[in-house]
């Protein structure tokens, strides 16, 4: 084995390990912290139904971000519906046989890696351009977005400028997933690709993309307006409780 | 203080370039040792503060959902940059609410997380110092805990939260904020903000009976500590004299007259306001809920019902029950507690109030949605009454009425400028540039539709436009109670 298979074997396997157990304890946590009060921000669903309803175009269509700045929310809805593409795109080289509807997006995908890769030099631009957002931006940030770009550029290299070889990518793949290791292609442009793709997984439960399980236990959000009918009282269990005397 | 241009008032409004430091020197009184000691806290910076704020940051995290996935969830997407009232009116940067928040942000990183620990500099954050705290109590005091940003915000994160929690560290080390905590002491010790004790405020409610008998030729009651009443009226104390809270509390008198209704105001808990919200403190905000629970039992209420308070609301509506419930012991037929102007809409919905809004004629009215009730709390029993209800009480009492741009309005609302502890004449520049956004939106209507009046349902937002409104060139009684429309428009059975 060679000694770039080593290295990548074990990457990912780190990676995968970090982000699993990284979100899952912070998901934990964030289940585990009480809440001492009821604050949603009104007007808020009456009902459960109605939270759900919230939640779901909060997370899909990013609702409060189309109330706030559109340019955001237009540069930032397309990123992430185009990564999501991208990512359903890549399951194929993580199933044998491809599933059919995977096949399906396949063009669809290859097109969202041009849109994600826009939808970043928008956000991009904004954080440089507008003073108010190139104040408020640490060094983290502009490396989240080169971390994104650069995935984003390799992957597309590869498709149209260099391809590579995705039977030995995906053998190398399905190798990590059932512990029957295999080469990793020796190819600069698809190594620069996966070591980027595991640095994201790595930082992921250590920086700001917490905001993807986050957004889901925002009390502000996901608690429902019923004060009057319902006593709140804190969820957790914990010192933390707090009882009226 | 300091002499400062009011800003103008354009007629589109702009956002502002960002002006580094602009509002650094603001900083209201800090609170004297005694004043803090009557609250709970130690009456100076202690020794070892930086540690015992690093553990009161880590506990208050602990306790709190919303905390914990505020601080960690922020992206610096930028969408609440342009949110806040005090950013607009002052330019100052650190007035944005993402920056607001990364002063604290900052602080929790450098000690509660990996990254923070490791790389500092990589993601912003930094020790727990002097200058942070002398940053701190500028910044979190130029947070009037409006809630406008946590609405724009893609992950619902609330500023008010992380500033409730930065100015009770702050009271934890010693360094609280004079005018909210003097507040809170007189009304644990007296029962309201004021320290009006019960004979002044007997005799002060005796007056306004002799002033409404004056005027209209009717006695119309303002009982005080009344066993066995049906409601108990709880209402912020400048009710009891400010203009023009006062010409409201007339108001309730004059709804609760007609509807034939027995009520009675407390002199233990003459105080809807509870400042402990202000400074983050739960404790505090439950002592003062407490009181209200003491005095409806005492008073063997079946009711309670709010003024016109717009913070209060969002405690009496949202935590209430949790600091001091459970409210069994009130009327299962009416949710507890109710706001006035619920009161008010049902009496109008079923007839019971003779109205003629012609007694208005004089005026053209908007209405101030109150941050607290409109992003903090509700009325009725459907989503949004809290911006229905107010404007069907207002349109029963009078016949010209005009909203303000729909962007300034309803949950979109801008703070008055001087809500969330802010109230005080140390912070006077803050209050009249944080203004801004009102009066623009206030000047729109009086440009187009000849608005004469605005009306609000907050002792804050009235005391605060009083001061304010002169500054832009306004008059000082342009701004009105709700239920004082209702008690000029209400016509009592003697001369109907």
């Amino acid at each position: 084995m060679s000694l770039l298979t080593i290295f990548f074997t074990l990457l990912f396997y780190f990676a995968t390990a970090t982000i699993v157990i990284g979100l899952a304890y912070r998901i934990r946590l964030y289940a585990s912290t009480p809440t001492p009060l009821r604050i949603p921000t009104t007007p808020a669903p009456i009902s459960a139904g109605g939270v759900v309803r919230r939640m779901f175009f909060e997370v899909t269509l990013f609702n409060s971000l189309f109330k706030s700045n559109k340019w955001i929310w237009l540069f930032g809805w397309i990123f992430h519906a185009a990564l999501l593409f991208v990512l359903l795109r890549h399951l194929r080289y993580f199933t044998d046989p491809v599933w059919s509807w995977v096949a399906f997006i396949q063009p669809l995908g290859a097109y969202a890696a041009f849109a994600m890769v826009a939808g970043l030099a928008g956000l991009w631009a904004r954080r440089l351009l507008v003073d108010r957002v190139r104040y408020i931006s640490s060094p983290s940030d502009h490396f989240m977005l080169a971390l994104l770009f650069g995935i984003g550029l390799t992957g597309l290299g590869m498709k149209y400028v260099a391809h590579t070889d995705i039977v030995a990518l995906k053998a190398f793949c399905l190798g990590l997933m059932y512990f029957d290791w295999q080469p990793m292609p020796d190819d600069l442009v698809l190594n620069l690709h996966l070591l980027l793709v595991a640095l994201l997984m790595i930082v992921f439960p250590f920086s700001k993309l917490l905001h993807a399980p986050g957004v889901f236990f925002s009390p502000t959000r996901n608690q429902i307006d019923n004060p009057r009918e319902k006593r709140h009282l804190p969820t957790a269990t914990s010192s933390a409780t707090k009882q009226a005397g | 203080m300091a002499e400062f241009d009011t800003p103008t008032l354009k007629p589109y409004p702009e956002i502002p370039s960002i002006e580094i430091g602009s509002m650094a020197h603001s900083q209201p009184y800090v609170a004297k040792q005694d004043i803090q000691q009557k609250i709970g806290f130690p009456g100076e910076l202690i020794d070892d503060w930086e540690q015992v704020a690093i553990d009161k940051m880590g506990e208050l995290v602990k306790g709190s959902r919303a905390l914990r996935v505020f601080l960690d969830s922020c992206v610096k997407c930028g969408a609440c940059t342009d949110k806040c009232h005090y950013y607009i009116g002052t330019s100052d940067p650190k007035n944005m609410p993402v920056a607001r928040q990364d002063l604290f942000r900052s602080i929790y990183r450098r000690y509660y997380t990996l990254a923070g620990k490791y790389f500092p500099g990589l993601v912003g954050a930094r020790d727990m110092d002097k200058g942070a705290l002398d940053e701190w109590y500028s910044y979190f005091h130029q947070c009037s805990q409006c809630r406008r940003c946590s609405v724009y915000c893609p992950y619902g994160i609330d500023t008010a939260e992380i500033s409730m929690a930065a100015r009770e560290i702050m009271d934890v080390v010693g360094v609280g904020q004079k005018y909210c905590n003097e507040i809170i002491g007189k009304a644990q010790t007296i029962g309201n903000n004021l320290g009006l004790p019960e004979p002044a405020l007997a005799n002060t409610l005796e007056g306004l009976e002799e002033d409404i008998e004056d005027e209209t030729g009717v006695t119309v009651r303002l009982p005080l500590d009344v066993k066995g009443a049906d409601i108990l009226l709880v209402t912020p104390s400048a009710d009891f004299f400010a203009e023009p809270h006062v010409d409201g509390l007339i108001g309730y008198a004059k709804v609760f007259h007609q509807a034939g209704l027995t009520w009675t105001i407390s002199s233990y808990a003459s105080e809807a306001a509870n400042f402990g919200l202000f400074i983050g403190s739960y404790e505090n905000m439950q002592v003062l809920a407490l009181r209200i629970r003491e005095a409806a039992l005492e008073l063997g209420v079946k009711r309670i019902v709010f003024g016109e308070c717009g913070h209060a609301w969002r405690v009496a509506y949202n935590f209430m029950n949790t600091l001091a419930g459970p409210f069994d012991f009130l009327d299962s037929n009416y949710p507890m507690p109710q706001h006035i102007c619920e009161v008010t809409y049902d009496l109008l919905q079923r007839n019971a109030l003779k109205m003629d809004p012609s007694a208005n004629d004089d005026m053209v009215l908007t209405f101030h949605d109150s941050c607290n009730i409109a992003r903090g709390s509700r009325m009725g029993d459907f989503e949004g009454g809290q911006f229905v209800i107010p404007r069907e009480v207002i349109k029963a009492s009078c016949n010209h009425f005009f909203d303000m741009p729909s962007d300034t309005v309803r949950e979109a609302t801008f703070c008055c400028g001087g809500g969330g502890g802010l109230l005080t004449d140390d912070l006077v520049e803050l209050r009249v540039k944080g203004s801004l956004p009102r009066m623009e939106a206030l000047q729109q209507v009086v440009d187009h539709h000849g608005v004469t009046h605005m009306a609000a349902i907050c002792a804050i937002c009235k005391s605060q436009f009083s001061k304010i409104l002169p500054y832009y060139g306004f008059e000082m009684d342009q701004i009105v109670s709700i239920h004082q429309l209702v008690s000029n428009a209400i016509q009592l059975g003697g001369e109907a």
